[in-house]
Protein backbone atom coordinates (compact mmCIF):
# COMPACT_ATOMS: atom_id res chain seq x y z
CA UNK A 1 0.00 0.00 0.00
CA UNK A 2 1.20 3.58 -0.56
CA UNK A 3 0.91 6.25 2.20
CA UNK A 4 1.90 10.11 1.48
CA UNK A 5 5.36 9.34 3.19
CA UNK A 6 6.68 6.32 0.88
CA UNK A 7 5.12 8.54 -2.28
CA UNK A 8 7.61 9.32 -5.18
CA UNK A 9 6.63 11.24 -8.09
CA UNK A 10 8.64 9.29 -11.36
CA UNK A 11 9.02 11.37 -14.44
CA UNK A 12 10.45 9.33 -17.19
CA UNK A 13 9.52 8.33 -21.00
CA UNK A 14 8.61 5.01 -21.53
CA UNK A 15 8.41 3.54 -25.24
CA UNK A 16 8.98 7.28 -26.35
CA UNK A 17 6.15 8.52 -24.62
CA UNK A 18 6.85 11.37 -21.35
CA UNK A 19 5.49 9.44 -18.81
CA UNK A 20 4.31 10.89 -14.94
CA UNK A 21 3.64 8.62 -12.18
CA UNK A 22 3.12 8.65 -8.59
CA UNK A 23 4.65 5.09 -7.33
CA UNK A 24 5.93 3.53 -3.93
CA UNK A 25 9.39 3.67 -3.21
CA UNK A 26 9.67 -0.05 -2.48
CA UNK A 27 7.82 -0.52 -6.09
CA UNK A 28 10.04 -2.39 -8.40
CA UNK A 29 9.58 -1.15 -11.96
CA UNK A 30 7.96 -4.22 -12.95
CA UNK A 31 5.42 -3.75 -10.16
CA UNK A 32 5.42 -0.09 -11.34
CA UNK A 33 4.64 -0.87 -15.23
CA UNK A 34 1.63 -3.54 -14.05
CA UNK A 35 0.23 -2.26 -10.94
CA UNK A 36 0.06 1.51 -11.89
CA UNK A 37 0.37 1.82 -15.57
CA UNK A 38 -1.17 -0.92 -16.56
CA UNK A 39 1.04 -2.25 -18.97
CA UNK A 40 1.00 -6.12 -18.19
CA UNK A 41 3.29 -7.21 -21.11
CA UNK A 42 6.27 -7.81 -18.81
CA UNK A 43 5.66 -10.42 -16.51
CA UNK A 44 6.59 -11.87 -13.11
CA UNK A 45 8.09 -15.71 -12.99
CA UNK A 46 10.86 -15.73 -10.61
CA UNK A 47 11.30 -11.89 -9.18
CA UNK A 48 15.00 -12.32 -8.36
CA UNK A 49 16.92 -12.09 -11.82
CA UNK A 50 16.75 -15.80 -13.33
CA UNK A 51 13.67 -16.04 -15.25
CA UNK A 52 13.95 -12.73 -17.80
CA UNK A 53 9.96 -12.72 -18.00
CA UNK A 54 9.96 -9.29 -16.36
CA UNK A 55 12.94 -8.21 -19.43
CA UNK A 56 12.64 -4.16 -20.16
CA UNK A 57 15.15 -2.00 -21.95
CA UNK A 58 16.45 0.96 -19.61
CA UNK A 59 18.53 3.65 -21.35
CA UNK A 60 18.94 1.27 -24.13
CA UNK A 61 19.90 -1.86 -22.11
CA UNK A 62 18.53 -5.10 -21.62
CA UNK A 63 17.59 -5.18 -17.49
CA UNK A 64 15.11 -7.52 -15.33
CA UNK A 65 12.59 -4.67 -14.37
CA UNK A 66 11.88 -7.06 -10.96
CA UNK A 67 15.46 -5.99 -9.71
CA UNK A 68 15.21 -2.01 -10.75
CA UNK A 69 13.17 0.25 -8.25
CA UNK A 70 10.61 2.75 -10.20
CA UNK A 71 12.15 5.47 -8.41
CA UNK A 72 15.72 4.12 -10.46
CA UNK A 73 14.27 5.51 -13.73
CA UNK A 74 13.51 8.98 -12.61
CA UNK A 75 15.19 10.86 -15.62
CA UNK A 76 15.44 7.47 -17.64
CA UNK A 77 13.99 5.79 -20.58
CA UNK A 78 12.41 2.53 -20.70
CA UNK A 79 11.12 0.74 -23.54
CA UNK A 80 9.07 -2.71 -23.12
CA UNK A 81 7.26 -4.87 -25.00
CA UNK A 82 4.19 -2.60 -25.50
CA UNK A 83 6.23 -0.39 -27.68
CA UNK A 84 7.38 -3.43 -30.12
CA UNK A 85 5.06 -3.56 -32.91
CA UNK A 86 4.58 -1.04 -34.95
CA UNK A 87 0.65 -0.05 -34.43
CA UNK A 88 -0.90 -3.23 -36.53
CA UNK A 89 2.78 -4.67 -37.93
CA UNK A 90 4.34 -6.69 -35.86
CA UNK A 91 8.09 -6.40 -35.27
CA UNK A 92 10.21 -9.17 -37.53
CA UNK A 93 10.75 -11.15 -34.24
CA UNK A 94 7.39 -11.00 -32.93
CA UNK A 95 6.13 -12.26 -36.78
CA UNK A 96 9.54 -15.21 -36.45
CA UNK A 97 7.74 -16.53 -33.22
CA UNK A 98 4.47 -16.99 -34.24
CA UNK A 99 5.19 -18.42 -37.65
CA UNK A 100 7.89 -20.99 -35.50
CA UNK A 101 5.57 -21.39 -33.11
CA UNK A 102 7.71 -20.25 -30.33
CA UNK A 103 5.80 -20.22 -27.76
CA UNK A 104 3.21 -22.33 -26.17
CA UNK A 105 1.66 -20.94 -23.07
CA UNK A 106 3.14 -17.52 -23.47
CA UNK A 107 4.74 -15.69 -20.09
CA UNK A 108 8.43 -16.05 -21.13
CA UNK A 109 7.46 -14.44 -24.66
CA UNK A 110 7.30 -10.91 -23.78
CA UNK A 111 10.93 -10.88 -22.16
CA UNK A 112 12.59 -13.33 -24.81
CA UNK A 113 11.14 -10.77 -27.57
CA UNK A 114 12.91 -7.89 -25.31
CA UNK A 115 15.93 -10.22 -24.96
CA UNK A 116 16.02 -10.97 -28.43
CA UNK A 117 15.77 -7.42 -29.69
CA UNK A 118 18.71 -6.07 -27.86
CA UNK A 119 20.99 -9.21 -29.38
CA UNK A 120 20.04 -8.12 -32.72
CA UNK A 121 20.64 -4.51 -32.09
CA UNK A 122 24.19 -5.29 -30.80
CA UNK A 123 24.89 -8.67 -33.11
CA UNK A 124 22.76 -8.41 -36.27
CA UNK A 125 23.97 -11.61 -37.64
CA UNK A 126 24.59 -13.84 -34.40
CA UNK A 127 25.35 -17.60 -34.79
CA UNK A 128 22.86 -20.04 -32.74
CA UNK A 129 25.48 -20.12 -30.22
CA UNK A 130 25.68 -16.67 -29.98
CA UNK A 131 21.56 -17.15 -29.64
CA UNK A 132 21.78 -19.70 -26.84
CA UNK A 133 24.53 -17.73 -24.88
CA UNK A 134 22.70 -14.39 -24.86
CA UNK A 135 19.33 -15.86 -24.41
CA UNK A 136 20.49 -17.87 -21.47
CA UNK A 137 19.01 -15.26 -18.96
CA UNK A 138 15.62 -16.23 -20.40
CA UNK A 139 14.05 -19.27 -19.42
CA UNK A 140 11.05 -21.25 -21.19
CA UNK A 141 9.45 -24.36 -19.43
CA UNK A 142 7.09 -25.14 -22.80
CA UNK A 143 9.44 -25.31 -25.88
CA UNK A 144 13.14 -26.89 -25.29
CA UNK A 145 14.54 -23.44 -26.85
CA UNK A 146 14.88 -24.55 -30.63
CA UNK A 147 12.27 -23.04 -31.99
CA UNK A 148 12.83 -19.92 -30.03
CA UNK A 149 16.46 -20.18 -31.32
CA UNK A 150 15.03 -20.80 -34.97
CA UNK A 151 12.82 -17.73 -34.83
CA UNK A 152 15.43 -15.51 -33.54
CA UNK A 153 17.86 -16.41 -36.67
CA UNK A 154 14.96 -16.23 -39.01
CA UNK A 155 14.22 -13.08 -38.09
CA UNK A 156 17.55 -11.45 -38.13
CA UNK A 157 17.96 -13.40 -41.46
CA UNK A 158 14.86 -11.27 -42.67
CA UNK A 159 15.64 -8.13 -41.16
CA UNK A 160 19.52 -8.46 -42.78
CA UNK A 161 17.82 -8.58 -46.30
CA UNK A 162 15.32 -5.97 -45.41
CA UNK A 163 18.28 -3.40 -44.50
CA UNK B 1 9.43 -5.58 -0.23
CA UNK B 2 9.97 -4.28 3.09
CA UNK B 3 9.21 -0.66 3.74
CA UNK B 4 12.40 0.97 2.02
CA UNK B 5 12.94 4.47 1.21
CA UNK B 6 15.09 5.29 -1.55
CA UNK B 7 17.54 8.59 -2.11
CA UNK B 8 20.37 9.32 -5.14
CA UNK B 9 23.57 10.64 -4.46
CA UNK B 10 25.54 12.60 -6.74
CA UNK B 11 29.01 12.84 -5.03
CA UNK B 12 30.65 10.45 -2.58
CA UNK B 13 30.34 13.48 0.25
CA UNK B 14 26.33 13.38 -0.41
CA UNK B 15 26.14 9.50 -0.10
CA UNK B 16 28.64 9.38 3.14
CA UNK B 17 26.11 12.14 4.69
CA UNK B 18 22.91 9.81 3.50
CA UNK B 19 24.49 6.50 4.87
CA UNK B 20 25.43 8.38 7.93
CA UNK B 21 22.24 9.42 8.59
CA UNK B 22 20.29 6.23 7.86
CA UNK B 23 22.11 4.35 10.03
CA UNK B 24 22.73 0.68 10.44
CA UNK B 25 19.51 -0.27 7.79
CA UNK B 26 20.98 1.88 5.19
CA UNK B 27 22.42 0.28 2.19
CA UNK B 28 24.39 1.09 -1.36
CA UNK B 29 22.31 0.76 -4.10
CA UNK B 30 24.33 0.02 -7.35
CA UNK B 31 23.22 -2.60 -9.08
CA UNK B 32 21.05 -3.75 -7.26
CA UNK B 33 20.84 -7.62 -8.57
CA UNK B 34 21.75 -9.17 -5.71
CA UNK B 35 20.43 -6.11 -2.73
CA UNK B 36 17.06 -5.86 -4.09
CA UNK B 37 16.89 -9.56 -3.79
CA UNK B 38 17.85 -9.96 -0.22
CA UNK B 39 15.65 -6.68 0.76
CA UNK B 40 12.47 -8.45 -0.79
CA UNK B 41 13.29 -11.76 0.75
CA UNK B 42 14.00 -10.15 4.48
CA UNK B 43 17.22 -11.74 4.09
CA UNK B 44 18.87 -8.37 4.73
CA UNK B 45 16.81 -5.86 6.61
CA UNK B 46 17.06 -2.52 4.59
CA UNK B 47 15.12 0.83 5.30
CA UNK B 48 17.27 3.21 3.09
CA UNK B 49 18.89 2.36 -0.29
CA UNK B 50 21.68 5.32 -1.11
CA UNK B 51 21.93 4.95 -4.94
CA UNK B 52 25.49 5.82 -5.83
CA UNK B 53 24.99 5.17 -9.78
CA UNK B 54 24.71 8.85 -10.49
CA UNK B 55 27.79 10.19 -8.89
CA UNK B 56 29.90 10.01 -12.01
CA UNK B 57 33.29 8.80 -10.77
CA UNK B 58 31.44 5.29 -9.43
CA UNK B 59 30.37 4.37 -12.81
CA UNK B 60 33.45 5.24 -14.86
CA UNK B 61 36.30 2.79 -16.10
CA UNK B 62 39.38 4.85 -16.76
CA UNK B 63 43.33 3.35 -18.15
CA UNK B 64 45.97 4.97 -16.70
CA UNK B 65 49.04 5.94 -18.14
CA UNK B 66 51.38 3.58 -16.23
CA UNK B 67 48.92 0.82 -17.83
CA UNK B 68 46.94 0.70 -14.62
CA UNK B 69 42.99 0.11 -14.44
CA UNK B 70 40.63 1.92 -12.24
CA UNK B 71 36.91 0.93 -12.19
CA UNK B 72 34.32 2.31 -10.80
CA UNK B 73 32.51 0.60 -8.16
CA UNK B 74 29.24 0.70 -9.70
CA UNK B 75 30.22 0.22 -13.27
CA UNK B 76 28.13 -2.46 -14.85
CA UNK B 77 29.74 -5.73 -15.72
CA UNK B 78 28.79 -4.99 -19.79
CA UNK B 79 31.24 -2.10 -19.97
CA UNK B 80 34.00 -4.21 -18.44
CA UNK B 81 33.73 -6.98 -20.74
CA UNK B 82 33.13 -4.68 -24.12
CA UNK B 83 36.29 -2.95 -22.95
CA UNK B 84 38.72 -3.94 -25.69
CA UNK B 85 41.60 -2.69 -23.64
CA UNK B 86 40.45 -4.72 -20.79
CA UNK B 87 39.89 -7.67 -22.77
CA UNK B 88 43.27 -7.55 -24.14
CA UNK B 89 45.44 -6.66 -21.03
CA UNK B 90 43.19 -7.65 -17.98
CA UNK B 91 41.57 -10.92 -19.79
CA UNK B 92 40.88 -12.83 -16.91
CA UNK B 93 38.80 -9.95 -15.65
CA UNK B 94 36.93 -9.80 -19.26
CA UNK B 95 36.62 -13.61 -18.39
CA UNK B 96 34.64 -13.44 -15.12
CA UNK B 97 32.79 -10.45 -15.66
CA UNK B 98 31.08 -12.06 -19.12
CA UNK B 99 29.64 -14.88 -17.38
CA UNK B 100 28.15 -13.23 -14.15
CA UNK B 101 24.51 -13.91 -14.48
CA UNK B 102 22.63 -13.41 -18.07
CA UNK B 103 22.65 -9.95 -20.26
CA UNK B 104 19.96 -8.78 -18.18
CA UNK B 105 22.03 -8.88 -15.09
CA UNK B 106 25.12 -7.56 -16.98
CA UNK B 107 23.57 -4.43 -17.60
CA UNK B 108 23.19 -3.13 -14.03
CA UNK B 109 25.51 -6.01 -11.52
CA UNK B 110 29.07 -4.37 -10.78
CA UNK B 111 32.67 -5.37 -9.45
CA UNK B 112 31.96 -3.45 -6.51
CA UNK B 113 28.59 -5.25 -5.88
CA UNK B 114 29.95 -8.53 -6.71
CA UNK B 115 32.92 -7.77 -3.87
CA UNK B 116 30.89 -6.32 -1.30
CA UNK B 117 27.83 -9.34 -1.61
CA UNK B 118 30.95 -11.11 -0.04
CA UNK B 119 29.74 -14.43 -1.39
CA UNK B 120 32.48 -17.55 -1.29
CA UNK B 121 31.74 -18.22 -4.86
CA UNK B 122 31.73 -14.81 -6.26
CA UNK B 123 33.48 -14.84 -10.03
CA UNK B 124 35.03 -11.50 -10.31
CA UNK B 125 36.78 -11.57 -6.88
CA UNK B 126 39.41 -14.26 -7.42
CA UNK B 127 40.11 -12.48 -11.28
CA UNK B 128 40.46 -9.76 -9.17
CA UNK B 129 42.90 -11.37 -6.41
CA UNK B 130 45.37 -12.34 -9.19
CA UNK B 131 45.12 -8.69 -10.63
CA UNK B 132 46.10 -7.48 -7.02
CA UNK B 133 42.90 -5.50 -7.49
CA UNK B 134 42.79 -2.96 -4.14
CA UNK B 135 39.11 -1.34 -3.04
CA UNK B 136 39.15 2.39 -2.52
CA UNK B 137 36.60 3.00 0.31
CA UNK B 138 35.11 5.81 1.84
CA UNK B 139 32.89 6.53 4.73
CA UNK B 140 32.35 9.03 7.25
CA UNK B 141 36.12 8.35 8.87
CA UNK B 142 37.64 9.38 5.25
CA UNK B 143 39.04 7.19 2.31
CA UNK B 144 41.37 3.95 2.94
CA UNK B 145 42.50 1.09 0.11
CA UNK B 146 41.41 -2.39 1.07
CA UNK B 147 43.13 -5.45 -1.21
CA UNK B 148 40.56 -7.36 -2.50
CA UNK B 149 42.43 -10.39 -1.13
CA UNK B 150 41.37 -9.10 2.32
CA UNK B 151 37.99 -7.60 1.77
CA UNK B 152 35.76 -10.68 2.29
CA UNK B 153 35.39 -12.10 5.77
CA UNK B 154 32.67 -14.61 5.25
CA UNK B 155 30.08 -15.64 3.69
CA UNK B 156 28.42 -12.73 3.01
CA UNK B 157 30.17 -10.30 5.42
CA UNK B 158 32.95 -8.15 4.37
CA UNK B 159 35.58 -5.12 6.30
CA UNK B 160 33.58 -2.35 5.75
CA UNK B 161 32.66 -0.36 8.67
CA UNK B 162 29.28 1.49 9.16
CA UNK B 163 28.44 4.16 6.55
CA UNK B 164 31.78 2.69 4.47
CA UNK B 165 31.29 1.61 1.15
CA UNK B 166 33.39 0.82 -2.21
CA UNK B 167 34.05 3.57 -4.63
CA UNK B 168 36.24 1.93 -6.88
CA UNK B 169 38.79 -0.84 -7.34
CA UNK B 170 42.21 -0.25 -8.75
CA UNK B 171 44.38 -2.80 -10.80
CA UNK B 172 48.33 -2.16 -11.11
CA UNK B 173 49.49 -2.44 -14.67
CA UNK B 174 50.42 -6.28 -15.36
CA UNK B 175 54.03 -7.25 -16.28
CA UNK B 176 54.96 -7.19 -19.73
CA UNK B 177 55.10 -10.76 -20.91
CA UNK B 178 52.77 -11.83 -18.16
CA UNK B 179 49.94 -13.55 -18.26
CA UNK B 180 46.83 -14.68 -16.60
CA UNK B 181 42.91 -16.74 -16.75
CA UNK B 182 39.73 -17.29 -14.69
CA UNK B 183 37.70 -20.12 -15.22
CA UNK B 184 35.05 -21.78 -13.08
CA UNK B 185 33.20 -25.24 -13.46
CA UNK B 186 29.17 -25.21 -13.75
CA UNK B 187 27.04 -28.11 -14.41
CA UNK B 188 25.17 -25.98 -16.73
CA UNK B 189 25.90 -24.14 -19.81
CA UNK B 190 25.47 -20.79 -18.75
CA UNK B 191 23.88 -18.87 -15.81
CA UNK B 192 24.92 -20.74 -12.83
CA UNK B 193 27.10 -20.51 -9.84
CA UNK B 194 29.97 -21.74 -9.48
CA UNK B 195 31.15 -24.97 -7.89
CA UNK B 196 34.26 -23.88 -8.08
CA UNK B 197 36.11 -20.89 -9.69
CA UNK B 198 39.87 -20.35 -10.30
CA UNK B 199 42.53 -17.83 -11.58
CA UNK B 200 46.08 -17.23 -11.68
CA UNK B 201 48.08 -14.49 -12.76
CA UNK B 202 51.98 -14.75 -14.27
CA UNK B 203 54.97 -13.33 -14.90
CA UNK B 204 58.04 -14.68 -16.32
CA UNK B 205 61.72 -13.58 -16.74
CA UNK B 206 62.18 -15.95 -19.84
CA UNK B 207 60.87 -18.99 -18.81
CA UNK B 208 61.38 -18.73 -15.60
CA UNK B 209 57.77 -17.72 -13.42
CA UNK B 210 59.20 -14.27 -11.11
CA UNK B 211 55.66 -13.78 -9.65
CA UNK B 212 52.63 -15.75 -9.66
CA UNK B 213 49.41 -15.27 -8.05
CA UNK B 214 46.32 -17.82 -7.58
CA UNK B 215 42.46 -17.88 -6.43
CA UNK B 216 39.59 -20.15 -5.79
CA UNK B 217 36.08 -19.04 -5.31
CA UNK B 218 33.55 -21.64 -3.87
CA UNK B 219 35.63 -23.60 -1.75
CA UNK B 220 35.94 -21.64 1.38
CA UNK B 221 34.31 -19.69 3.41
CA UNK B 222 35.23 -16.88 1.25
CA UNK B 223 37.45 -16.36 -1.99
CA UNK B 224 40.65 -17.54 -1.32
CA UNK B 225 44.47 -16.31 -2.05
CA UNK B 226 46.30 -19.24 -2.49
CA UNK B 227 50.53 -18.28 -2.27
CA UNK B 228 50.93 -21.98 -1.39
CA UNK B 229 50.38 -22.33 -5.07
CA UNK B 230 52.72 -19.81 -5.87
CA UNK B 231 55.32 -20.92 -4.00
CA UNK B 232 55.45 -23.72 -5.99
CA UNK B 233 56.08 -22.46 -9.44
CA UNK B 234 57.85 -19.27 -8.29
CA UNK B 235 61.86 -18.78 -9.44
CA UNK B 236 60.76 -22.00 -11.75
CA UNK B 237 60.24 -23.35 -15.32
CA UNK B 238 56.59 -24.29 -15.68
CA UNK B 239 57.18 -28.09 -16.49
CA UNK B 240 54.47 -31.20 -16.16
CA UNK B 241 56.23 -31.46 -12.57
CA UNK B 242 56.08 -27.68 -11.47
CA UNK B 243 52.34 -27.43 -12.74
CA UNK B 244 51.49 -30.34 -10.79
CA UNK B 245 52.66 -28.90 -7.93
CA UNK B 246 50.57 -25.89 -7.66
CA UNK B 247 47.64 -27.44 -8.72
CA UNK B 248 48.29 -29.95 -5.26
CA UNK B 249 49.23 -27.13 -3.35
CA UNK B 250 45.84 -25.41 -4.64
CA UNK B 251 43.71 -28.74 -3.83
CA UNK B 252 45.67 -28.51 -0.23
CA UNK B 253 44.35 -25.08 0.21
CA UNK B 254 41.16 -25.83 -0.65
CA UNK B 255 38.36 -26.38 2.34
CA UNK B 256 35.47 -26.78 0.57
CA UNK B 257 32.20 -27.78 1.80
CA UNK B 258 29.42 -30.45 0.65
CA UNK B 259 26.19 -28.48 -0.61
CA UNK B 260 23.74 -28.82 -3.46
CA UNK B 261 25.98 -27.70 -6.28
CA UNK B 262 29.02 -30.26 -5.24
CA UNK B 263 30.38 -32.11 -3.20
CA UNK B 264 33.93 -31.91 -0.94
CA UNK B 265 35.88 -34.37 -3.44
CA UNK B 266 34.37 -33.05 -6.31
CA UNK B 267 35.32 -29.47 -5.53
CA UNK B 268 38.88 -30.57 -4.31
CA UNK B 269 39.41 -32.35 -7.79
CA UNK B 270 37.96 -29.71 -9.76
CA UNK B 271 40.44 -27.18 -7.84
CA UNK B 272 43.32 -29.03 -9.09
CA UNK B 273 41.88 -29.12 -12.34
CA UNK B 274 41.24 -25.71 -13.28
CA UNK B 275 43.77 -24.84 -11.31
CA UNK B 276 46.22 -26.53 -14.16
CA UNK B 277 43.71 -25.26 -16.52
CA UNK B 278 44.48 -21.54 -16.00
CA UNK B 279 47.86 -21.95 -15.84
CA UNK B 280 47.90 -23.21 -18.86
CA UNK B 281 45.92 -20.85 -20.60
CA UNK B 282 47.74 -18.25 -19.19
CA UNK B 283 51.25 -19.38 -20.58
CA UNK B 284 49.51 -19.35 -23.37
CA UNK B 285 48.47 -15.46 -23.32
CA UNK B 286 52.18 -14.83 -22.15
CA UNK B 287 53.42 -16.27 -25.02
CA UNK B 288 50.93 -14.80 -27.77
Amino acid sequence: MTTTDDAILIRTTINGDPVTFLSSQRDSLLEALRERLNMTGAKEGCNNGNCGACSVMLDGRLVNSCLVLAAEVEGARVDTIEGMADGETLHPLQQAFLEEAALQCGICTPGFLMSSRALLAENPTPTEEEVRFWLAGNLCRCTGYDKIVRAVLKAAGEMNEAR
Amino acid sequence: MQAVKYARASSVDEAITLLRDGGDTARVLAGGTDVIVQARERRRHIELFVDIKHIPELTSLTHGGDGGLTVGAATPLYRIYGDTEVVRRFPALAEATHVIGGKAIQGRASLGGNLANASPAADSIPAMIVLAGVARVAGPGGTREVPVAEFCSGPGRNVLQPGEFITSIHFPPPAAGSGQAWERFIPRNEMDIAVVNAATYLAFDGDVVTEARFALGAVAATPLSVPAAAAAVVGRRLTDETIAAAAEAARQTATPISDMRGTVRQRKHLVGVLTEHVIRRAVERARA
